[in-house]
């Protein structure tokens, strides 16, 4: 009960008027910077720390933090519209955000991922409130062998499930590893792929591989086919939320799920992106409505909206209690702790009781405060899908182009970008899935890193993937992932030998 | 006729005006910024250069130390060489600074990148870095000596920032030194590391105070030496028992190695001796704010400010420093 008294307490620091205005205006800040892709929550947070320079830690932290939750709120609504993530954990949402928008329903896209993304950071946040301590110690027990089997599980739990041919999942993800390997080696310290050329040394940043592969080639193949959004006729009124909220409850196993995975994920921390990309995957094999999953499913959206804002604010815990960051944009925030003079670590909860509490009673008001700011814009937002092709695509390609300039302040990202965009649009064009190249691109030099140091630890065995029950319990997992489809096969397949009178079974 | 009597007389004004700055002098005419001076990170977002830089950026913005805005830019591509060879290319342009790490005499080396420190103008130093030996509070190990001692068994692992620059160096010169043999594990960033240690993946570690202090605080880390020629000048306790100034040197240890690391600002090359005169002042008055002495007091930095020749051959010295270091533990770009 200590944990609800200090809560008590943060709630008593939050009421400073001055505060609640911080975290509206950071809200606010945070929607417009999560629609922009490009300007992802680490940039922005960024920008905007040293304004934070002359409040007291607790308003700059509930700022900034602010931003970060209207980030994540607002990644979800150019992947519905227009297919193209304003964050790299919103990529799984355009799964079946987008085809839901060409269906003319936008609006229920919009709410079932701001509704999915505020319950799972409730559920994050009561993880946080009450077993912080406990959690904390838990994260510690993760060395490269655990993040290793961590990101196996995304892989494993990813595969395998599209309609495609599997040797093109395979060829697109090969080139996602390829291209995640070009920079500089954090290994070895050597320099690959990058055949002399100084462009090469930033290697290929996820987000401008993004915008490119699903904004600018959405764009071409859409002109291809008439000039037109499909979903313009949306429909467009305050009741698709009610109307939507409706139907939610039915997926709270999905919801559930996505929390779980996203909370796990943010604390050990492997980060929000596998978080939704591992939640869409579990949705799509557990689900009845698996198999509809990609024509734009309600629960499509909800898995990994609900995983993602899961995880990024969990992601907070191991950034408080231990110093390292669960997100780029944590990263920034804890640069942010240290230049206030708070020393992020074991000591913070005992010695900053008004920061840290103040902090957490930010989480729950600035996620329900976030929620009506974006739930009450669905329709406006919803509303631009009306606005002729012809003025909204070029806009949409300016800011796309701005978005990828401000990755790393590079002109030639631009032409990056372009390129990318004709690979998207020629990939559609073969039938080649774009979610395996993606999913190997942010995740292939996380888990190429941690198999490698793992490997150093172990002197190359490769026994340590099974040399402690944590470890090999995920690996476990991983590989009955990757095999579900063949297991699932054997068990209908023992189900249906088992009764005596065998005609039964193939009645259907 | 009107019209063009004004303007003689404003012809006249201006060049009386003129006149009067050149009589001045210097005090006058000094360079100032003209437009938004561009602050280069050569590292990512959220480590050790990137906290100094946007400290800087909002102690020069919150006291109004400079007539433009100062923006910070991470240029942190093939372990910074895309910021060192962004300024190498600048020629003369004065409205852009970068900070530097170890990695400015680092990754050239050991990548082959075509830049080295002479290619820019030397600034400033603001402060060095220290390195602390550190091992999990639950070893048995009490001091640098007992720990070298058991390291020459062998199979100890020590996990460091990068590969192939500061901690790895360091860890080589360990080994130069007492010919122990570690496994040297490279994470990402040193926050990391210290929760590695924490979690007992890894034995020892070299982390900047900065990025160990919270832990050794909580009980969870024991620093053995510091790699510096004396000991850390912070007398205040930090733990219950211990102050910075406690931990021994590494040479009081018997190991006798010393390594910080330069938190320094170079210009462009080409830049005037003027515009960099600018900069030293500015950075004089940043190191005058309470904020800049709290950041160094928290961080334990060894606050030497250099500029001008000795800061030159300071470089001088660091660079056959790096040079001598890597090629011995055989970190070389092939070429």
């Amino acid at each position: 009960m200590e944990a609800l008294l200090s809560l008590i307490h943060g709630f008593g620091v939050l009421a400073d008027p001055m505060n609640i205005f911080y975290m509206f205006l950071g809200i606010f800040l945070g929607v417009l910077i999560g629609v922009l892709p490009g300007l992802g929550g680490a940039n922005g947070v960024a920008i905007l720390l040293p304004l934070t320079f002359s409040m007291s830690p607790t308003s700059a932290i509930i700022m900034l933090s602010s931003i970060y939750w209207g980030a994540l709120f607002g990644g979800a609504i150019t992947s519905v519209l227009f297919n193209i993530p304003g964050e790299p954990w919103s990529v799984a949402t355009t799964f079946d955000g987008y085809p839901m928008a060409q269906k003319g329903r936008a609006g229920e896209a919009l709410t079932a991922a701001f509704t999915g993304s505020f319950f799972g950071a409730f559920i994050a946040t009561i993880v946080l409130t009450f077993l912080a301590p406990v959690i904390a110690r838990f994260a510690l027990q993760f060395g490269p062998a655990e993040f290793f089997a961590v990101y196996l599980l995304t892989f494993c739990s990813f595969v395998g499930m599209g309609k495609e041919s599997p040797f093109k999942t395979i060829a697109a993800m090969m080139l996602g590893f390829a291209l995640a390997a070009v920079g500089i080696d954090t290994v070895t310290g050597q320099l690959r792929m990058t055949f002399g050329s100084t462009e090469l040394l930033r290697g290929f940043d996820f987000l401008i591989a993004v915008i490119g592969l699903f904004g600018v080639g959405e764009i071409l193949l859409t002109m291809e086919e008439g000039l037109a959004f499909r979903g313009s006729t949306a429909r467009i009124n305050a009741k698709v939320v009610l109307h939507t909220w409706a139907q939610l409850p039915r997926y709270w196993a999905s919801a559930l799920r996505g929390s779980v995975v996203g909370c796990w994920m943010g604390i050990t921390p492997g980060g929000a992106t596998p978080a939704s990309f591992m939640s869409y995957g579990l949705a799509k094999r557990f689900s009845k409505n698996g198999p509809k999953f990609g024509t734009g499913e309600v629960e499509g959206v909800l898995a990994p909206e609900t995983a993602a804002h899961a995880a990024g604010t969990s992601a907070l815990l191991p950034m408080l209690t231990l110093g390292i960051p669960g997100s780029p944009t944590a990263a920034v925030m804890l640069g942010g702790l240290l230049i206030w003079g708070l020393q992020p670590g074991p000591l913070l909860f005992v010695e900053q009781k008004d920061f840290v509490w103040g902090l957490i009673a930010s989480i729950y008001l600035g996620n329900i405060a976030g929620l009506i700011v974006v739930l009450t814009t669905v329709p406006l937002f919803a509303s631009i899908l009306r606005i002729p092709f012809s003025i909204i695509a070029p806009i949409i390609l300016v800011v796309c182009a701005v978005g990828a300039y401000t990755v790393h302040n590079a002109l030639l990202d631009i032409s990056v970008m372009l390129l990318f965009g004709v690979i998207g649009y020629v990939f559609k064009k073969l039938n080649y899935p774009l979610a395996p190249l993606v999913l190997a691109l942010v995740l292939g030099d996380m888990a190429e890193s941690s198999f490698r140091q793992a490997m150093l630890l172990s002197n190359g065995s490769l026994s340590i993937f099974v040399s402690n029950f944590l470890v090999g319990s995920i690996v476990a997992l991983a590989l009955l992932m990757l095999f579900w489809p063949l297991i699932s096969l054997l068990l209908a397949r023992a189900k249906a030998t088992r009764p005596p009178d065998g005609h039964m079974v193939q009645a259907e | 006729m009107k019209q063009q009597g004004l303007s003689i007389t404003r012809r006249l004004a201006l060049a009386g005006g003129a006149a009067l700055a050149f009589l001045a002098g210097p005090a006058l005419a000094q360079w100032q910024p003209t437009r938004t001076v561009e602050f280069i990170i050569p590292a990512g977002t959220g480590g050790g250069a990137d906290q100094m830089a946007r400290m800087i950026q909002g102690i020069v913005q919150k006291h109004n130390l400079m007539p433009q805005p100062l923006v910070v830019i991470n240029k942190a591509g093939g372990a910074g060489a895309e910021g060192f060879l962004d300024v190498k290319g600048s020629n003369r342009n004065p409205h852009k600074i970068i900070i530097t790490l170890s990695n400015l005499f680092t990754t050239p080396l050991a990548t082959g990148v075509p830049f080295k420190w002479e290619d820019m103008t030397p600034v400033a130093m603001l402060a060095l870095d220290e390195f602390i030996l550190w091992v999990n509070a639950s070893s048995p190990y009490k001091t640098a000596k007992e720990y070298i001692e058991a390291a020459k068994a062998g199979g100890k692992k020590m996990g460091g920032t990068g590969s192939k620059q500061e901690d790895q160096i360091i860890t080589a010169a360990i080994e130069q030194a007492t010919g122990v043999k570690f496994t040297y594990v490279p994470y990402k960033g040193g926050g990391d590391v210290a929760a590695q240690l924490v979690g007992g993946h890894v034995d020892s570690s070299v982390n900047n105070p900065i990025e160990a202090v919270s832990q050794w605080r909580a009980g969870a880390l024991r620093p053995l030496c510091v790699f510096d020629s004396k000991r850390i000048d912070l007398k205040d306790k930090v733990t219950d028992t211990m102050s910075w100034n406690d931990i021994p040197t590494c040479k009081e240890q018997g190991l006798d190695i010393e390594y910080l690391m330069l938190r320094g600002i170079f210009m462009p090359p080409g830049v005037t001796q003027e515009q960099v005169n600018y900069y030293v002042d500015l950075f004089k008055k940043v190191r005058e704010t309470p904020e800049w002495k709290d950041f160094m007091e928290k961080g334990a930095f060894n606050t030497t400010f250099m500029s001008g020749d000795e800061f030159k051959n300071w470089l001088k010295g660091a660079a056959d420093t790096h040079q001598k270091l890597m090629e011995k533990a055989g970190f070389l770009a092939k070429s």
